[in-house]
């Protein structure tokens, strides 16, 4: 997985993903600590992340492996929201 | 996922015969934080009717696949979403039909 940091919302309701009950994020690659590094994505969220908060974001067909994305055309997927980064004994990140 | 604008069609006559009849479409990646193109081009086969100068997203490699239009195609990227608008930061940086 990789970092990154959700700066917005991305609306669609044409769409031939056959997902419901999700929505679709902005991110932009930070680095462990937040820092951004200016790639953007699109990803699915099935974790309900807000605006600021920085993510793990699992890409390509890793991505399917949820029940709402199993099967799906997704290859980006916000996995989880970040409490912390400690790197050797020092915290890098905090929420 | 990644952003782009639809700026053309792709013909071709002589194809493997299982993407027989499935649209591609020329597409040019871009730049979030402006919106404007990269200059860098992908050809994605079309799953959702895109048009000329419409902003979508498209997925790439094997879940490429998992559209109706696309599954057991040899895709590596293929559209699944027109884009409506776009908010960044609490603004709106992309509105379709306004832009």
């Amino acid at each position: 997985m990789i970092f990154a940091q959700v700066v917005g919302t991305v609306v669609a309701t044409r769409r031939e993903d056959g997902i419901s009950g999700a929505k679709y994020l902005l991110v932009e690659e930070c680095t462990h600590q937040g820092e951004s590094r200016g790639r953007h994505h699109v990803a699915l969220d099935v974790v309900d992340a807000g605006e600021g908060e920085m993510v793990m974001i699992a890409q390509g067909s890793s991505c399917r492996q949820t029940s709402l994305s199993e099967r799906k055309p997704v290859d980006a997927l916000i996995c989880g929201i970040v409490d912390l980064v400690d790197e050797q004994g020092r915290i890098v990140y905090r929420k | 996922m990644q952003l782009a604008r639809v700026t053309g069609t792709v013909v071709s006559t002589r194809k493997e015969q299982r993407i027989e009849g499935i649209k591609f479409l020329l597409l040019e990646k871009i730049d979030a934080a402006s919106m404007g193109g990269k200059k860098d081009y992908v050809v994605a086969m079309d799953s959702v009717g895109a048009g000329i100068g419409e902003v979508v997203f498209y997925a790439s490699g094997s879940s490429s696949r998992m559209t109706t239009v696309t599954d057991g195609k040899p895709s590596d990227a293929a559209i699944i979403a027109i884009v409506d608008s776009i908010d960044v930061k609490g603004e709106r940086v992309y509105q379709k039909d306004q832009a």
